[in-house]
């Protein structure tokens, strides 16, 4: 069974997608939207925990809010992928569950 | 495939309120069906016809009044929630006895048992919050 994971909030913010990388299953997905996208970004001090996070989960952000942050797609960590609000949808239906971690 | 939707934020907050309206645009247009949409906690403050933005600004409240218009979608607010931060419709008025409402059109208001409900009749369940 496969999870969605989505995280809405900065990682400079909240403990949230570090609460999410350390407990969900390997297999799964975690999509970063809001300010969750500032999670994506190479070059922080969460870069580490995402690239290793990376070798048992999937990670997605969602486009529109890294543009709507004026976020370059040049600055995510290599191997995130970037979806739309169909990829979203997309991403809901493919897996099993979808979990906010709110 | 069914979908649910759930919403824990208030419009003009953070974002969930603006993320749910957009993941419930972006399901309807391919193809799938929203059973219902469950507006809790500060997310009752979605369900007001009395907010006026500024003009350039998204009216939130209209917007989804006006996908349940086009959609037929059931915009259902959590009546606790709605007690608690002064949303009110017919009923509630009448039963609170208040001066007036204020529900937006297309929103009813209901109890969590529809939350519930529509966790079980649909497929998936995704949450918008704060």
């Amino acid at each position: 069974m496969s999870i969605l994971h989505t995280v809405n909030k900065s990682p400079f913010d909240r403990n949230s997608l570090e609460a999410c990388v350390r407990l969900a299953a390997k297999g799964g997905s975690v999509l970063l939207i809001e300010d969750g996208v500032y999670g994506a970004m190479k070059g922080t001090s969460k870069s580490d925990m995402v690239t290793n996070a990376m070798k048992d989960l999937t990670f997605y952000v969602l486009g529109p809010d890294l543009k709507a942050r004026g976020v370059d797609e040049g600055k995510l960590i290599d191997g995130v992928k970037v979806v739309d609000y169909s990829g979203f949808v997309n991403l809901t239906v493919e897996n099993d569950k979808a979990q906010a971690w709110l | 495939m069914k979908f649910a939707i759930q919403v824990n934020e208030g419009p003009y907050n953070h974002e969930a309120s603006v993320s749910a309206l957009n993941f419930t645009k972006a399901a309807l247009e391919a193809g799938h069906e929203i059973f219902r949409v469950f507006f809790y906690h500060d997310g009752v403050n979605n369900g007001t016809r009395f907010t006026s933005p500024p003009q350039d600004d998204i009216n939130i409240a209209n917007s989804w009044s006006a996908l349940a218009d086009k959609h037929g979608l059931d915009l259902v607010v959590c009546v606790a929630a709605a007690q608690r931060r002064g949303i009110v419709d017919q009923g509630e008025q009448e039963r609170q006895g208040k001066d007036g409402n204020n529900i937006a059109p297309g929103f009813r208001i209901s109890g969590l048992g529809q939350l519930i409900e529509a966790g079980i009749q649909s497929e998936r369940l995704v949450v918008f919050g704060d």
